[in-house]
């Protein structure tokens, strides 16, 4: 038995960051006010923390979640608008930074962007900042026209007295408003009242995206940058034991080569080709530590293990489940698993820092602006007023980017350079090989079926990885890591859809020393296999009708149900499928939205796959962009599928095996589905958009693979089965 | 030293033939919109267009290039006129992060040119480039709305 070694925790890095940032989030409004304004950086007085409103009737909008491309930019900015009641066409946005933040007790409060929270975790607070701007704004027209605010209203950025109809705008006041003491008791608009609000308006942030303008991370260029490439372990746990460097002294542009931490070894050059080219020729010994073993073989052997046996932690349970299957007329029994994936962000991870004797600055993409400045902290020493970091836009996120390694990497090669940027830019071959990987999991599920073909029992038994255990052990609730059980909770955000009168689902915890991480949709990926695949198979020992086998288990879940209801209508469940066109289904919820898929495949040779069209609902509770989440929606049978087909990544003598697309490939257009999205917002709460709809991608089409070839599917990717797309 | 027409400017480029020509474009030429993604020619996120040509510049050397026109995204609207490809990318709402469309502008500018009213199929066979936000549709929706415009 190969030993597995869990990854050493950086507590100390967690520690320092909360004490850093404090604790208690002041949101929204808790503002300096005083006689005189906060100035934007131009002079601008804010209205508030939220809210800038220059002469011109420009409209700043602040946003402190992060833009990767899922369009919560575009989406906050409606919430603060539409409560502000000023003209769309001159919004603009911007980061405050993070630094800033911590100035002022967190006033923009959280700026972790995963969890597909943008939305739905701020959106109280940003429309009362909104709302609270457009008061004061009033109140400033009223003030100057020496009449009483109740007589005065706005919209558009205008603010009319009723009365005799004179008008101003947002800007002409704005200078007066930002002085006034803003109110506390704001009320915010009836949804029924939206305008912007359920809008699907264009993205704010597209037109530098086709001109090549659009400043990623690693496109930084600061006077006298210097660039660095970068090696660490190839096996986590292990270490740098030496590297060679007169070897490559005399190549062109090389200027040092430096040590990061005990682990990993980084070159600096003129360019970064220059880095790139003189690391590859750089003679390295590594300590390949504990790990140096462990292969997929080995940790599915220990996953496998804790199937059947050893301790486990319980996330939904009622009823006796053991009774029900001891004295069911038919049980219904399968094993499935589902690998590591990386997350193959586009832009591969890269940040640049520039470290004085003083002071540290860091220009990156990141999600969690706030985690990024206090790894600055941490890699630095500094206090708080003597950090800063600027975020640019990240070419995607997919939950990689609220990880903060390589943001402590560069610093410390930084550190290294006193008074010189230098940009980290991993290869893509190191940041394949490095990732925060999806976690990796078997499920063991026991069905039990009476004499009526009706579910009495379900007995769901996840083995495997915890990525809180790794990224977040402060979260772990007495051990258990609550997020496994996404989707398959008894209530809250991401509830099962089924009512067995016998169920138990519980978690074998098993950590094998390869670093999981958050990946877009995390624990549902394989949590929506497992039950939508199971329930497939379900439906077949009954003898029943995948669709209504489901209907029976879901009357005390009506939202669930209406998304299926939804899919099933639009993709003509029930009506005579085009020749040789078989259809799957698969519901989930999670993150605060109800999702469901249906699609179409056909299937040559039990080999060949071809996704000829997917029907995706989504009811989100309020749909703020309807255009956007069309295309959140769309956008996640890329990711999902791609994760489905080509995904999987390997591990080989401690490491991973895959380092690029062409071992690790991403679905392209001719493989694209056609996407119908339904988007039903049924009001009453906010749900995200982001990553739910990628949970249903893989089990509806493992569905339709089924009703077509009769044969079961019960682990990812399919390239390791030899079935590709058509 | 190697001399480069990028956009139709001349550079005098400090970079060693062997050099990629992304890189020399990136790092030497100072041009950042053409992104890298992979190094090994995959994923098309580095598509510029070589006499016309797109090509993937991870794979191309400057020695390649030396003497061809090179286009780049930067390079394909005239005094801040955009393209009918960039308008439609607009239009469309396209871009997700944003971080690939540059090479798949590039990519499309070229099909359109040598094929002004493609099929779905015709899109399928020439547009190979990853899109991780997966925005294949309204790829394929402004493609179109580019060729009838």
């Amino acid at each position: 038995m190969t030993k597995h070694v869990a990854p050493q925790l950086n507590r100390r890095a967690f520690v320092i960051g909360a004490a850093t940032l404090g604790s208690g989030l002041a949101l929204g409004l808790d503002i300096p006010f005083g006689p005189q304004p906060v100035r934007a950086a131009d002079g601008t007085p804010e209205v508030n923390a939220w809210v800038v409103i220059r002469p011109d009737d420009t409209v700043v909008i602040r946003i402190a979640r992060s833009e990767m491309g899922q369009g919560t930019l575009t989406g906050l900015a409606q919430l603060v608008a539409e409560e502000l009641e000023c003209d769309w066409s001159k919004v603009t946005t911007e980061y405050p930074t993070p630094g800033q933040n911590v100035a002022r007790k967190r006033v923009w409060g959280d700026y972790s962007t995963g969890g597909s929270r943008g939305i739905r975790a701020s959106q109280d607070y940003v429309r009362k900042g909104g709302a609270t701007a457009r008061v004061m704004l009033i109140q400033a027209g009223a003030n100057d026209w020496s009449v009483p605010v109740s007589e005065c209203s706005a919209a558009n950025s205008i603010i009319t007295h009723t009365p005799s109809g004179r008008t101003t705008s947002y800007g002409k006041v704005a200078e007066a408003a930002a002085k006034l003491t803003p109110p506390t008791d704001v009320k915010l608009k009836d949804p029924k009242d939206w305008k912007l609000i359920g809008k699907g308006v264009k993205r704010l942030d597209t037109a530098d995206k086709v001109t090549g303008a659009m400043i990623y991370g690693i496109d930084v260029k600061l006077p006298g940058m210097l660039n660095a490439a970068i090696k660490d372990c190839p096996v986590t746990g292990g270490k740098l034991k030496s590297f060679d460097e007169a070897k490559i002294a005399g190549m062109k542009g090389v200027k040092k080569v430096v040590r990061v931490e005990d682990t990993a070894v980084a070159v600096i050059a003129d360019t970064w080709w220059h880095a790139k080219t003189a690391l590859d020729e750089l003679p390295i010994v590594w300590d390949e530590g504990p790990n140096a073993k462990v292969s997929s073989a080995s940790i599915a052997q220990w996953l496998a293990e804790g199937l059947d046996s050893g301790p486990a932690y319980v996330g939904n349970q009622n009823g006796d489940v053991k009774t029900a299957l001891a004295g069911a007329a038919k049980t219904v029994e399968a094993t499935y698993s589902y690998p590591y994936q990386n997350h193959a962000n586009m832009e591969p991870m890269n940040s640049t820092a520039l470290y004085t004797a003083d002071r540290c600055e860091v220009w990156c993409g990141t999600q969690n602006g706030e985690a990024a400045f206090a790894a600055v902290l941490e890699a630095t020493g500094y206090t708080a007023d003597k950090c800063e970091v600027h975020k640019l836009m990240p070419g995607t996120g997919f939950g990689r980017r609220g990880q903060t390694d390589y943001v402590r990497q560069a610093v410390l090669i930084a550190k290294q350079m006193p008074g010189t940027p230098v940009k980290l830019l991993w290869s893509r071959e190191e940041d394949m090989t490095h990732g925060r990987y999806h976690p990796i999991t078997q499920c063991k599920l026991t069905g039990a079926l009476d004499a009526d073909n009706n579910l009495t029992a379900l007995h769901m038994r996840i083995s495997g990885q915890s990525i809180l255990f790794s990224l977040r052990p402060e979260a772990l609730v007495n051990g258990k890591d609550p997020a496994t059980f996404a989707g398959l909770n008894a209530n809250g955000d991401a509830m099962i859809g089924y009512s067995v009168p016998n169920l138990l689902i519980e978690h074998s915890m098993r950590n094998p020393h390869i670093i999981p991480g958050f990946w877009r949709g995390v624990n549902v990926n394989h949590n929506a296999i497992y039950l939508e695949c199971f329930m497939d198979e379900l439906a077949k020992a009954a003898s029943e009708d995948p669709l209504e086998f489901r209907r029976k288990l879901m009357a005390a879940h009506p939202k669930h149900l209406a998304v299926l209801n939804a899919v099933a209508e639009k993709i003509g469940w029930g009506t005579e499928a085009p020749q040789g066109v078989h259809r799957g289904l698969a519901q989930l919820h999670s993150y605060g939205s109800y999702v469901a898929a249906a699609a179409e495949v056909s299937v040559t040779d039990g080999t060949k796959i071809k996704v000829h069209r997917i029907v995706a609902a989504t009811d989100p509770g309020y749909a703020v962009n309807p255009a956007q989440i069309e295309r959140q929606i769309a956008g996640s049978f890329v990711y999902g599928l791609s994760g489905l087909f080509y995904g999987g990544c390997t591990v080989k003598d401690g490491r991973i095996v895959e380092t690029n697309f062409d071992t690790y490939n991403s679905m392209r257009i001719n493989e694209m589905p056609k996407v119908e999205p339904i988007v039903m917002p049924s009001g009453g709460f906010w749900g995200g958009v982001g990553e739910p709809t990628i949970s249903v991608a893989a089990p509806a089409v493992l569905n339709a693979y089924f009703a077509a070839t009769g044969k079961r599917i019960r682990s990812v990717p399919l390239r390791e089965q030899n079935i590709s797309f058509a | 030293m190697a001399n480069l027409t990028i956009n139709g400017k001349a550079f005098d480029l400090d970079v060693e033939p062997d050099t990629p020509l992304l890189w020399a474009i990136r790092e030497n030429a100072g041009l950042t919109g053409t992104k890298y993604g992979c190094g090994i020619a995959q994923c098309g996120a580095c598509t510029v267009h070589l006499d016309g040509v797109a090509v993937r510049s991870c794979g191309v050397t400057v020695s390649d290039a030396s003497g061809k026109t090179i286009t780049t995204i930067e390079g394909l609207a005239t005094n801040g006129v955009l393209t009918k490809v960039q308008q439609a990318w607009i239009e469309n709402d396209v871009p997700q992060c944003g971080y690939c469309q540059s090479g798949m502008i590039m990519a499309v500018t070229a099909l359109l040119k040598d094929n002004p009213k493609p099929t779905d199929q015709d899109i399928d066979d020439a547009i190979t480039n990853i899109c991780r936000c997966g925005t294949f549709q309204q790829v394929r929706e402004a493609i179109h709305a580019a060729a009838s415009a």
